[in-house]
């Protein structure tokens, strides 16, 4: 088969006698017969070597990493290839053997521990159950449970292995759900976007746990996951899979310092860069669903290259470079270089009066401080980052500012006049020119109402307007945020999460306000809709001269947005300053401790 | 399969339009194709029918005294007669609109009772969730049949009244229910949305929330309609419904138990009729219980193999 041959010798660590993990035209249907999910996926992976799965969501990739450990979900069925692991087919083990093999042979470590860790085992019966589904796979289950959480990089103490898991931090769960997985001394890990939901300082901890693991047991491990930037420093493979396809598989190195698929090179163009301040080029459209899928390659009508010939035909994998790569045209596309475009940055609202000013800002949930005396200001036609990790008071701090949350003290000044507590003490015209944009669009849309309802409600809320001023102006602000007219009459689950986050902010900004918060705006999306959210947000903000906070735990996203960072911890502003200053010259060391934990693409550090 | 993503209509601007679809009535529609809420809907709608237009085709009068008493059926009355020698075949045929009728008045009034305090409680907090619940509490505390006894005792059987407090009867119980979904999507981002816009608690509750709980309001109502005519039928058996002579088949069963080793029809089949409907209403509502928690928690994927697949079973 070309695709594996291809892929194979071009693993770099991957000689024919170590390969682990060999996947030969693996192909996943929805039902019996119908559409197909995934097709043609074949990847080898050695000992030692870990393979990056990377793509947006809905590209097959959770589908790929699940029937590597012979599952497919409810719906799904396998119908073609082979899952071999030290050369066994998992696909045609009985139930009996399969069940055998997961836990004790490969295993699997998902996304979010904080559901995936059983609540009422205590963490030490948690790891011992899975010693003891599997007896005989190790000598001394109790020594090994406790040897394993310690090469977790977790303190193994009696207190620790009797608590439970809504006791631990996210990381601590995380590397819980680690330890059950290693237990066993698998052949094969199936990493499952482990470091998604976690801070940038835990996800580089975790993530070197992850390194130290795999490196130290010599095993095949798979690491799914949307970042291209958390990949880059972890995976020596890499597989860019789209609508249910590979079509980029090489090493590491290579296809992140010259990606030649163009859907490989848009994906890098999305991933924002800590130290530079560039214009981010997200990939607008969504992947075609399965079964809506062209005759084609799946990419050409997103592609800027397609040419009439790429419709036609699937392109076939070619090896180019070490690589394989489905694409024709991928040895005149290697030409162009990536485009990369610097920001010009203004000198904004220097020495004008602060549109919103913070003074001596202390907040507490019941008895909890979650803020104390914050200071800041926001200029006009600004945008100020507030950065920090979770837990540290950035949502606390912008519900204060929204009304949201009234138990708070000190004084915020909006456009000279200081801003009543909560929301009902407020006017309505101090309620329109103060506008927050919700972390998650796939709860702040009501899922009941039209994208024109949504939209149009606040013009008719807080400005009282008639239903056919509504009406246009609900238009307009679509237009604004690049949707059409057609999506007024579509509900909210009609949209993709990209689509969700643009109405959020056309409803935002259809009032024509002065400051517009946003809070973590990005966070629940991938890196392709990101870039385009965020360009979008700086466009419409210069355009219409707002002030913006811009809350982020996404330090490189920092850089191609804001103009100063606030930096907060357990409540506290560390540092505050312009954002090329706080960035480079950070004078606090936990500032410095962000920044150095932001994954960057490896190829940029250099 | 149950929300048929319907093709959004060209450009045209209509921002506070009506609704594009109807969730609920796709998700009933959807129900109705399962097997079991095929049987649910099929009987259901067979009792309804035989009560709708029973009166029209009744060969009888309900009331004339045409023959003996306790009559075996015979060919002039395909079902025998009553302790007073009327017709059980008119009578039944007649008998079935006005329970039918009062349930589900009765329903529809404890639903939006219910639902009203239900919501109330939920949003509102502090002084109007406990002195809400805290009354909601009280009425627990007695049997609902018991419940709606007292009151029709107390204030007399007059068939509104009857009504009133059978509704009554019911708005704790979908209270409770109404409260604890409502406090998950007070909660919810849109929510706090409004509340940013400025908007009135009522209209909150009215258009944010509200629409929310179709789903679950609409499995509430199809259970109390079920519980709705199993009551109506009992308090008519127990002589606080409708008066003789009407025909009723609650108070039929009373009347003509005496009678039963002379004609059993005359208490078989009001029994078997009250049982069907209860069956298929309560089949029937679990079937769209099933069918809407599908799609209120279905994650993307599974909606998108639903898509594909028609017809395929879930």
């Amino acid at each position: 088969m070309m695709p594996r041959g291809a892929a194979g010798s071009a693993a770099p660590h991957g000689s024919a006698d170590d390969i682990r993990l060999d996947v030969i035209d693996l192909e996943i249907r929805i039902g019996q017969s119908g559409a197909d999910v995934v097709s043609e996926i074949s990847l080898a992976v050695a000992a030692g070597e870990v393979l990056g799965l990377v793509g947006e969501s809905g590209s097959g990739k959770t589908t790929v990493a699940l029937a590597l450990l012979g599952h497919a979900r409810r719906g799904l069925r396998i119908t073609a290839g082979e899952v071999r692991l030290d050369g066994v087919n998992l696909l045609a083990l009985q139930p009996a053997e399969l069940r055998a093999a997961r836990g004790a042979r490969v295993s699997y470590v998902p996304q979010d521990p904080s559901v995936a860790l059983n609540p009422t085992l205590r963490v030490g019966a948690q790891v011992a159950e899975a010693l003891r589904v599997h007896p005989g796979v190790v000598d001394d289950p109790a020594g090994r449970a406790l040897e394993v959480m310690r090469e977790a990089r977790l303190d193994a103490t009696p207190d620790l292995m009797r608590r439970y898991p809504h006791q631990l931090s996210g990381g601590q769960q995380q590397r819980v759900a680690l330890a059950m997985a290693f237990c066993c001394r698998p052949s094969l890990i199936v990493l499952d976007e482990p470091t998604t939901g976690l801070d940038v300082s835990t996800q580089r901890h975790v993530l070197d746990t992850v390194r130290s693991l795999c490196r130290s047991y010599g095993v095949a491990a798979v690491y799914v996951s949307h970042d291209l930037a958390v990949v880059s420093g972890l995976v020596s493979q890499v597989a860019v899979m789209y609508a249910g396809r590979i079509v980029e598989i090489g090493p590491t190195a290579k296809v992140f310092a010259d990606p030649i698929h163009p859907y490989t090179r848009r994906l890098l163009a999305a991933v924002p860069s800590p130290d530079r301040a560039e214009i981010l080029t997200g990939i607008e459209g969504q992947p075609p669903r399965p079964g809506r899928r062209g005759a084609g390659c799946s990419f050409a009508p997103r592609c800027e290259f397609a040419i009439e010939q790429c419709r036609l035909a699937p392109p076939e994998p070619t090896p180019i470079d070490g690589r394989a790569v489905r694409c024709i045209r991928a040895a005149e596309i290697r030409a162009h270089p990536v485009p990369r475009q610097a920001i010009a940055r203004g000198q904004a609202g220097t020495g004008q009066a602060a549109v919103l000013s913070l003074r001596s800002v202390s907040a507490r949930y019941g008895r909890r401080p979650v803020l104390s005396g914050v200071n800041f200001e926001v200029p006009p036609e600004s945008c100020i980052a507030v950065v920090g990790e979770s837990g540290s008071g950035k949502t606390t701090l912008a519900r204060c500012i929204v009304g949201l949350h009234t138990g708070w003290t000190g004084e915020i000044a909006f456009g000279g006049a200081r801003l009543h507590p909560g929301i009902r003490g407020r006017s309505k015209d101090t309620l329109r020119r103060v506008q927050y944009i919700f972390q998650n669009p796939y709860a702040s849309l009501n899922p009941r109402k039209t994208v024109g309802q949504i939209v149009a409600q606040p013009l008719e809320e807080l400005l009282g307007l008639s239903f056919s001023e509504r009406s246009e102006r609900a238009a307009s602000a679509l237009a604004d945020v690049s949707l059409s007219a057609e999506f007024l009459n579509r509900f909210p689950d009609q949209l993709s999460g990209g689509e969700r986050q643009r109405v959020a902010i056309a409803r935002a900004l259809v009032v024509e306000p002065d400051l517009l918060i946003c809070d973590e705006v990005t966070s629940a999306l991938d890196v392709s809709v990101q870039a385009v959210i965020v360009e979008q947000l700086r466009r419409l903000q210069r355009e219409r001269h707002l002030a913006m906070i811009f809350i982020t735990h996404n330090l490189a996203l920092v850089r191609s947005i804001a103009d100063a960072a606030v930096v907060l911890r357990d409540g506290e502003v560390v540092e505050s300053g312009p954002v090329d200053q706080v960035l480079e010259h950070p004078k606090d060391p936990y500032t410095a401790a962000l920044i150095k934990d932001v994954p960057a693409l490896a190829s940029r550090r250099e | 399969m149950a929300v048929a993503a319907p093709s959004v209509a060209g450009s045209s601007a209509r921002p506070s339009g009506r609704m594009a679809r109807h969730p609920w009535l796709s998700a009933a529609w959807a129900a109705a194709r399962t097997p079991r809420g095929a049987v649910g809907l099929s009987l259901t709608s067979a009792v309804v029918l035989i009560a709708v237009i029973g009166p029209f085709v009744a060969p009888n009068s309900p009331d004339a005294l045409l023959t003996l008493t306790n009559a075996k059926p015979s060919g002039q009355f395909p079902l025998g007669s009553d302790f007073l020698g009327r017709d059980v075949l008119s009578r039944v045929l007649d008998g079935g609109w006005a329970l039918l009728l009062m349930a589900a008045l009765a329903t529809a009034f404890g639903i939006i009772a219910g639902a009203g305090a239900g919501i109330s409680a939920a949003y509102l907090r502090g002084r109007p969730d406990g002195f809400i619940m805290r009354t909601v509490d009280v009425i627990l505390a007695f049997p609902q049949l018991v419940f709606a006894l007292l009151l029709v005792s107390v204030l007399g059987p007059r068939l509104w009244l009857i009504v009133l407090a059978v509704g009554l009867s019911h708005a704790p119980q979908v209270a409770r229910v109404i409260r604890s979904a409502t406090l998950d999507i007070s909660e919810r981002d849109y929510v706090k949305v409004a509340e940013l816009q400025g908007m009135r608690p009522r209209k909150i509750m009215s258009s944010e929330i509200l629409p929310n709980l179709v789903s679950p309001l609409t499995v509430e109502a199809g259970l109390r309609l079920t519980y709705s005519i199993i009551i109506m039928a009992g308090l008519s058996f127990l002589g606080f419904g409708q008066q003789p002579p009407a025909a009723n088949w609650g108070l039929m069963i009373n009347e003509n138990r005496n009678g039963l080793p002379l004609n059993p029809w005359a208490v078989i089949v009001p029994v078997a009729l009250i049982a069907l409907l209860t069956i298929g209403t309560n089949t029937f509502t679990d079937a769209f219980a099933r069918v809407a928690i599908g799609i209120d928690r279905r994650p993307e994927e599974s909606a998108l193999i639903d898509e594909l697949t028609p017809g395929a079973p879930r």
